[in-house]
Order: structure tokens, then C-alpha cells, then sequence
């Protein structure tokens, strides 16, 4: 058994020191009965490297990855390439094996990473502070409903349609529990989003307007108006971000009066991964710092009067104020927070920009290719890398169709809005810096002979 | 100070004091050459953005501000790191490897069903490993962490009450658990009441049994607990609350203890979360991220959230999302299963999963009985080993489990626990975790883990016995403590008081933080 260290002699010679007869002295406080007398049956033994990665193996090669065919899925995770570096700097022992830095003393490198990525999101986002990190953009967007919550004493939180139907339904799941009530709806198939609308709706008992930018469908908006709206009743904004990318192209929701704006890391430095972990990016105004959830890094000096930094504000977590706490979170995604701080400085504002506008001219290029199929039809008016097609047939079975032809097209919005029958010949597809002019010649087929 | 810095650098040979990417980067560098340039954005007319303050560093810039900063980190690569309640054993690279392969780390969460079968092949044999190992009914793969885990839990317990029109309202909670337990239960919208230890360090059984009643929903228990102590009475317990309407949800957090040995199941736990990263080796990466699968007796499994997978007889793996739930608990399980709804976005931690399910292969049944074997077996031979320097308030209670825990009683001249864990530093070890759990005066909890070696644990207790000597002579020195890591004692105090937690350009006249004078006169 490779990971374990010690040999017979070392446990006979540690039991004498012990003064016990053997190791099942130790479980003495199990119940007899319910200890186990040898390995659980039906379960296999240890297996070695090999035996391990022959059986791994063969479950990864089930599966199609992203870069081995044209590959167009976004609505909330995205396929962009991550520099080597990013990987190498994360796979050092010092970062990826290291824990909560509890004694900054001897953690000031990812203490000092989280202070970095905290400015990082910040300036991004367009906002005055961020935390450390969350476990994904989905559980950030119900902390920022609950956040508001606390900042506004107030309960009714207004959703954009255009808001992810998983974070909708992670947001309305907590809220059968907290007494928050949500108003949501879902998407028409169409150029307009609801953003109008949820302005008229707000009303002294809203605690917060939550939207989506882009929104779901790849829609871009301004949300100043709809901040002016959310203020003028004593509500928040949050806007909710899934393709970080797009903020090195459009503006930040921060500069247009959002007050939390939420985000998933995940489209810089941290790869697919079936869905986790990714890294939910939370900031906010400065006022608000002491209700924001989440770890936070915060700079302060050491008995020499060098400059260091340490885990701070603690008094708002749980192993504090316990069920007083701001939130029950007692970890953050640090590991992903370090791929994402890499990236973005490989990156600079610089290429931030380039990737961006790589994104967004793609995109357009290939929504004008597709557009000009018979039969379909560009819904989103304004977009950065994603858009969202109407097909002359259901999406569903366009996309397996399209599988058939060995490439994966979009998300249909079936799949997303299962039961509505007015989206199910949506299509939601997205561009990024990865695909080839090649890749959208076979989307373009594909596509063509699914709707035919 | 006799340690200040005397180089003009600040630098001291291998270690080098590295500024903030804010000040050696600038807006105008990067490290990523693109294949194309595009055209500048079109269509976004007043939507465009502006300048945005993002430094950038060319490549070999960025490697070396990162190695640089790794260098000033602690991690188990480099040695023992003893954190009691936190688990820091060994992260095979096997894992790593497997984690990134293609099929596994580059597949898309939406993607067509056909193209993913052999990633929900893995989640369901890891689910299976999970079931078996706790002897439990089934399992919510989904929680994105311990304490996400533990808000699963509960909003099962929540759901089948509500499921049989019962709307209790309590939490019972002892004192001696986690702090995110009673957060959880005051998030789920629950009042938490605590329950008193004993004082040989269990839940007080009497006490529990005289508060069970109509209103309780569930008692959440921390089993090993904190103290590094078995409940023997795990069986009592769950047998009072289930007598009692209400449900046990065992805080999994230390089931390294006990895994392959003992089913938690056996000790009739409704629901318990298992840290992958703390049982199953899967790294923390500074923090996080971790992950939280809660294993669920067969009253609450119907509830379990959304997606899921399940391998029905014809062995297909389905994963069920909204869309199938009624169709696939209809026509697999009789129209019993009504998930309380989805908590995160996509499939929860699938890189985690891969992590533990090559560590788990690895072990197999007989190896995981070895994990907790030997984890078990370096507490004890810590806490036997330091019980005649250090005081051990519950060494007369029979063996500890996987962890080991003294106070700081009888230390002379004001030291207390944080100085001995200062100067572990200094002889090149992580602390262990500190003033927890609370019912310990200034607690030391002591965790070695199964893949420390004898050789390692004696070296450790070698350098915690001197000083656990000058701490009870009163060795003033220990309060300077650490004078060799890349800081001394940071204030804490100031950075709470007054926060800096982003970067910004520096005032001109220099003003911003205090200087050290201003922070003594504070």
C-alpha cells in the first residue's frame, strides 16, 4: 500500500508505547456490534498505478471531450484555451497541496494570491471589493440574494428571465427555506428581455433585482436604468455574471450601479470539468463589506512593520458567530482562484481585450453564417460570444443530430426550459478564441442538415 | 530583531520577498500570443468598455512572481501538517494525473448525454463506494463542500418532514461541533439550541434525551467529534431522536477515523456529508476547493437533490435532472422519489470525484480499513507520547481516535497555545489548529494523519515536548516566536480594524497604511 508509511515493526513498537495489545484496542469506544471484523465485503482491494489508470482510462475515453471536435456549448461554462503556465503553477506542491492559510505566517503565498485575485475581480467586475472566491457562480447568485436580504430587510427579490434556469432554481430552492420570495419567468424567444419590466415592478418590499449579463439567451443590456429604478425603492441590483470573458469587451455591471455583482470564474484558467469546481467570483460596494459572505484576504503589517496579509473580517463566519453568521461557508475555491489570478495576469488588460474581441468578431461571423440557413433565425440582438438561434425545427433532437455528425452545436433551450414548449426550437450557441474556421464550416453543415 | 533584514534587497538567499503583481505589472504587457488578430469589437456600441487596471506580466515574469510567492507556503509536500478536524494527508499525483485527462476535464456540463456516459459511469461508482463504505441508502453527489453538504442534509430532513406534514422547528446542536453546523441549521431557517458536553468530552446523553421532543427536527452530531473521541453511545442517541420524530445528522468531516471500519449507517445516521479532500485526499488547493457527497438513510434518500445519477437494473447510468425526475421516480421507483430541488448549477465536483475515486481504488476495502487503522494509531502514539508534558484533558477517557487534543494548562509566564504553535513554526512544522474545539481551554488538536511515518511523528514530538518544556518554565522567548518564516506575527487585530483588501495606487504623500509606530499606539 503505497501511501502508507508504516511497516509491521513501527505499529507493533508505536502499540507498546501506547500500552495497547493491539490496534483493536483503540476502536474500544465502537460498539462491538457495529465494528467491522475485515474489509467490507464486495468491495475490491487495493489496486496498483497501473491496474488504476487502465480503469479510469477506459471511463475518460467514454466520453467526447471539447477540443476533439467543433465544440459551440456554453449557458454558463465555456471552452477557452488556458495558457500551459497556468497549469504548472497550480500543480506546485506549495499551492495545490497547501490548506487554509490559518497561520499567515507561512502562508503568505496564497494569501498574498487571494489579495491579488480579490483586486483582480474587483477591477473587473467594476466594483470597489470582492472576497475570495465562492464554490461556483450559481451558489454566489443565492448568496447575493440573501446578502441583500440582510443589507434591506426586505424578502421579495425580483429575477430576470434572461437569469440561468439552474441558478433560478438553486435560488428558488433556498428560498422554500429562508421565507425570501422570488418572482421569476422564463424567456421569450425574442429580441426583447424583461428588463423594462422588472424596472416597473420594484416596489418598497423588494430586496433586490437580480439580472443576468449577458443573460441566457447572450443578450447585452445596460443596466444602468434598472439600477436608477432598484435605488429610487431603497433595492439593490445584483447582476449575475457566467462569461467573465465578456467584461474585457462590454462594461462592467459595476459601472452601471449594480451594488453585488456575482460571478463564475470558471471561462479563465479553470476548464470544463463536467461542471466543478469552478470558482464563483462575489463583489460589492465597499459600504457593504461587513455583509458580504465568503473569505476575504486583507493587507496588514507584521512585528517588523513589513508589509503581509492575513485572513480578516472573521467576525462575520461561522466559526465565530455560528448560527448568527452571515453564511454557513467555511471554504472557498482557492486552488481555482489561484488558475484564474494566473490567467488573468498572463493575460494583462492587454490581452484581455484581444481575447475578448476575438470572441465577440467570431461570434458575430458565425451567427451571420448561420443566420443565412434557411429556416433559422438570430434572436439576440446585442451579443458578445453566445446567441441564440431559432430553429425551424425543436433544438433537441437537432443537437443529437448534430452529435451524429461529430459536433457538439449549442445548448438546446429544451433542454434548459424542459415543459416550455415556446423555446423548444431555441438554440443557444457559443464562440469562443478556440474555434476554427474549420469548426464553423462543420457546424454549419451540421446544422443545415438537422433543420432540413 | 537581531533577525532583521541586512541585504539591500530584502531578499535573504533562497528567499525572496516578492512585491504585489500591481506593481510590477503593467496594462500594456502580456503573456498570451494570440493566433489571429480580430477586428476591434463591433455592435457594442455604448456597451463598449473602458480602461479596466489590469496588470499583465509577460511569461517568464509570471512564473517567477508565482514561484516565488509558492515558496512562502506551507503545504504537506514539504512536511507535517498536523491540523486537527482538518486532515492534511498526502495527495497521491496519480490523482492528478487521472483528473486531467481529456474525458474527465475537458467535457462541458451540458453536453448531449451520449457524448458523457463514462463520466456518469464514474460518479455512480463513486456514489456506490460511498453507499457501502457508511452503509447508507443512498447518496447526494452535488455539494460543492463540507458545509454545502451539511445544508443538504438538513434540507432532506426538512423536506421529508414537511413530506409528512411536520413542521418542527429545532436544531439541536452540541456544543463541541464544527461552527458551520449551527450556521447551517440557522440558514435552513431553523432555531439552534445547544447541547452541554460532558466532562469527559461526549455529548451529554441525559441532557440530549430531556430536550428530544414535538419541536425538534434534528440533532446534528459530530462523530468522531472534535475532541477526537468516539460518542459510545452513538446507538442511544440515534435511537432517542428517531424515538422522538426527528432525524441524526452526523457531521462526517472526521470519518477518516472510522472509514472501513465502522458504518455510520450501523449507528443509525439519517444523513452525513463526507469530505472528499479530508477522507479521500483530494488537495485543498490553499483553501478550497473541497467537496461535500451526503450520504442518506433510506427515509431521507428520496428527497436527495437534483441532478442525480442512478443505475437502474439494465445497468444504464441515468442522470436525472428536472426534466426526468417525475418520469424516471414514476417509472423506477413507484412515484416515491421528490428531490427538494437543485443547489448548485451543474454536477457538483466532478474533479474531486475522480481525485477519490483513484484514491479509493487505489486503497481498496482492505486499504481504507488500514487509512483509519493507522490514523488512529499515530493520534494515540502522539497524544501517549505528550500527555507527561502537555495537558490532556481527556487522555483518562479511554484512546482517542484519529486526532489528539491537549490544552495549555500549566504553561508559567502568559504563554499560551499560540505561542507553541509559533514556535512549531520556527522548527519547520505546520501548527496544529488552535483555541478549538472551544470546550478546551486554549485547545491543540493534534491531527498526524496515516501517511505520516513513525520517523516523522517522532521528530514532531521531539520538537513539541522542548517546547512544551519552556512554555511550563515560562520561556519568555516563545512569545518572539516565529523569527524564521518569510513574516513575523502578523496583526490581525488591524487588518480587521482597518481593512485593506484591494490594491490601489499609492497616495503620492505616502499615506495609507500606518506605520508600526501607529499601529503599537493603537
Amino acid at each position: 500500500m503505497r501511501y502508507l508509511p508504516l511497516r509491521d515493526e513501527d505499529r507493533a513498537a508505536m502499540l507498546e508505547t501506547i500500552g495497547a495489545p493491539d490496534v483493536e484496542a483503540l476502536f474500544s469506544d465502537v460498539p462491538e456490534e457495529a465494528r467491522l471484523s475485515g474489509p467490507i465485503e464486495g468491495l475490491p482491494l487495493h489496486a496498483s498505478e497501473m491496474a488504476v489508470e487502465r480503469h479510469l482510462g477506459a471511463l475518460a475515453r467514454m466520453n467526447v471531450p471539447a477540443g476533439e471536435v467543433p465544440f459551440f456549448l456554453g449557458c454558463g461554462a465555456y471552452k477557452h484555451h488556458v495558457p500551459a503556465s497556468v497549469d504548472h503553477i497550480i500543480q506546485r506542491g506549495e499551492f495545490l497541496t497547501a490548506y487554509t492559510p490559518y497561520q499567515p505566517e507561512i502562508a503568505q503565498g496564497t494569501l498574498q494570491v487571494l489579495f491579488e485575485f480579490q483586486s483582480q475581480v474587483a477591477r473587473l467586475l467594476g466594483c470597489e471589493v470582492a472576497n475570495a472566491s465562492m464554490y461556483d457562480g450559481s451558489t454566489a447568485c443565492w448568496e447575493a440574494i440573501g446578502m441583500a436580504r440582510r443589507i434591506t430587510r426586505k424578502t421579495r427579490a425580483l429575477v430576470s428571465a434572461g437569469l440561468h434556469p439552474h441558478y433560478v432554481s438553486v435560488c428558488k430552492t433556498m428560498a422554500k427555506f429562508t421565507g425570501d420570495t422570488l418572482e421569476t419567468a422564463v424567456p421569450a424567444l425574442a429580441a426583447d428581455s424583461d428588463l423594462a419590466d422588472l424596472a416597473s415592478r420594484i416596489d418598497d418590499r423588494t430586496s433586490c433585482v437580480v439580472v443576468q449579463y449577458p443573460d441566457i439567451l447572450g443578450r447585452i443590456e445596460d443596466l444602468q436604468p434598472l439600477a436608477d429604478a432598484a435605488h429610487a425603492k431603497g433595492a439593490l441590483l445584483v447582476a449575475v455574471v457566467t462569461e467573465p470573458v465578456a467584461l474585457g469587451a462590454c462594461r462592467a455591471p459595476g459601472e452601471m450601479g449594480a451594488d453585488i455583482v456575482v460571478g463564475e470564474g470558471q471561462s479563465i484558467g479553470v476548464g470544463l470539468q463536467f461542471g466543478g469546481p469552478y470558482v464563483g467570483l462575489f463583489a460589492t460596494r465597499e459600504k457593504y463589506v461587513r455583509q458580504m459572505p465568503g473569505r476575504l484576504a486583507g493587507e496588514t503589517v507584521d512585528a517588523e512593520g513589513k508589509r503581509g496579509f492575513v485572513l480578516t473580517l472573521s467576525t462575520r463566519e461561522q466559526h465565530i458567530r455560528r448560527e448568527k453568521a452571515t453564511s454557513n461557508i467555511c471554504t472557498n475555491s482557492g486552488l481555482c482562484a489561484l488558475a484564474f489570478s494566473v490567467h488573468m495576469t498572463l493575460l494583462g488588460e492587454k490581452g484581455l481585450k484581444q481575447l475578448a474581441a476575438i470572441n465577440h468578431a467570431r461570434a458575430v461571423a458565425t451567427a451571420e453564417r448561420l443566420a443565412a440557413i434557411p429556416g433559422v433565425e438570430l434572436v439576440t440582438p446585442a451579443f458578445f460570444n453566445e446567441f441564440t438561434l431559432k430553429l425551424p425545427v425543436e433544438a433537441r433532437p437537432a443537437v443529437h443530430a448534430m452529435v451524429e455528425r461529430q459536433v457538439l452545436g449549442g445548448v438546446s433551450l429544451g433542454r434548459l426550459y424542459p415543459g416550455e414548449a415556446a423555446l423548444a426550437n431555441g438554440l443557444v450557441v457559443a464562440v469562443t478564441e478556440v474555434v476554427t474556421d474549420a469548426d464553423i464550416d462543420a457546424l454549419e453543415a451540421a446544422l443545415k442538415e438537422a433543420v432540413a | 530583531m537581531g533577525d532583521a533584514p541586512v541585504t539591500t534587497t530584502g531578499n535573504r538567499a533562497l528567499m525572496l520577498e516578492e512585491p504585489l503583481l500591481f506593481e510590477i505589472g503593467s496594462t500594456d504587457r502580456t503573456g498570451v500570443d494570440f493566433e489571429t488578430t480580430a477586428p476591434a469589437a463591433a455592435g457594442l456600441g455604448a456597451l463598449a468598455r473602458g480602461d479596466i487596471g489590469l496588470p499583465g506580466l509577460t511569461e517568464p515574469e509570471a512564473v517567477r512572481h508565482y514561484t516565488r510567492l509558492s515558496r512562502q507556503n506551507y503545504a504537506i509536500d514539504l512536511g507535517l501538517f498536523p491540523l486537527g478536524s482538518c486532515t492534511m494527508k498526502h495527495n497521491p499525483r496519480l490523482n492528478e494525473k487521472l483528473a486531467r485527462l481529456p474525458g474527465f476535464a475537458d467535457i462541458h456540463p451540458l453536453a448531449p448525454r451520449e457524448t458523457v456516459q463514462g463520466a456518469l459511469q464514474l460518479i455512480n461508482e463513486l456514489a456506490v463506494w460511498l453507499i457501502r463504505l457508511t452503509g447508507m441508502h443512498g447518496v447526494a453527489m452535488t455539494p460543492k463542500a463540507g458545509a454545502h453538504g451539511e445544508l443538504c442534509g438538513l434540507l432532506c430532513i426538512r423536506a421529508a418532514l414537511e413530506a409528512r406534514g411536520d413542521a418542527r422547528q429545532v436544531v439541536l446542536v452540541p456544543e463541541s461541533a464544527h461552527g458551520t453546523n449551527p450556521a447551517t441549521a440557522a440558514f435552513c431557517g431553523y432555531r439552534v439550541e445547544n447541547i452541554p458536553a460532558t466532562e469527559a468530552g461526549r455529548v451529554d446523553l441525559e441532557a440530549l434525551k430531556a430536550r428530544l421532543g414535538p419541536d425538534v427536527a434534528a440533532v446534528m452530531i459530530t462523530n468522531p467529534n472534535t475532541c477526537g473521541l468516539f460518542e459510545p453511545q452513538m446507538r442511544e442517541i440515534s435511537d432517542a431522536v428517531h424515538a422522538a420524530g426527528a432525524f441524526v445528522y452526523c457531521d462526517g468531516a472526521n470519518f477518516n477515523a472510522i472509514v472501513g471500519k465502522v458504518r455510520p449507517g450501523d449507528l443509525g445516521v439519517d444523513a452525513m456529508h463526507i469530505n472528499l479532500h479530508k477522507t479521500f485526499s483530494t488537495p485543498h488547493g490553499g483553501g478550497g476547493p473541497g467537496s461535500g457527497p451526503v450520504v442518506l438513510s433510506e427515509a431521507l434518500s428520496a428527497f436527495a437533490p437534483l441532478p442525480y445519477t442512478a443505475r437502474t437494473a439494465d445497468g444504464v447510468v441515468h442522470l436525472v435532472e428536472e426534466e426526468d425526475a417525475e418520469r424516471f421516480s414514476q417509472e423506477h421507483f413507484g412515484g416515491q422519489l421528490q428531490s427538494f430541488g437543485r443547489m448548485v448549477a451543474f454536477h457538483g465536483q466532478m474533479g474531486m470525484f475522480t481525485r477519490a475515486l483513484s484514491y479509493i481504488l487505489s486503497h481498496g476495502a482492505d486499504g481504507l480499513r488500514q487509512v483509519a487503522e493507522d490514523a488512529v494509531l499515530n493520534a494515540n502514539y502522539i497524544l501517549r507520547s505528550l500527555e507527561d508534558v502537555l495537558d490532556a484533558p481527556f487522555a483518562k477517557s479511554g484512546p482517542c481516535m484519529h486526532e489528539a487534543i491537549f490544552s495549555d494548562r500549566g504553561f508559567a509566564g502568559g504563554l499560551s497555545t499560540i505561542d507553541v504553535a509559533k514556535a512549531l513554526i520556527d522548527e519547520g512544522f505546520h501548527p496544529m489548529t488552535m483555541y478549538f474545539p472551544l470546550v478546551v481551554h486554549g485547545a491543540m488538536l493534534i491531527e498526524p494523519t496515516e501517511t505520516e511515518s513513525r520517523a516523522n511523528l517522532d521528530q514532531f514530538i521531539t520538537a513539541l515536548r522542548s517546547i512544551a518544556e519552556r512554555a511550563r518554565a515560562g520561556d519568555e522567548s516563545l512569545k518572539a516566536a516565529p523569527r524564521f518564516a518569510p513574516r513575523r506575527r502578523l496583526d490581525e487585530t488591524l487588518a480587521a480594524r482597518k481593512p485593506v483588501l484591494a490594491w490601489d495606487e499609492p497616495a503620492p504623500d505616502g499615506a495609507g497604511l500606518p506605520t508600526p509606530s501607529e499601529v503599537g499606539d493603537r
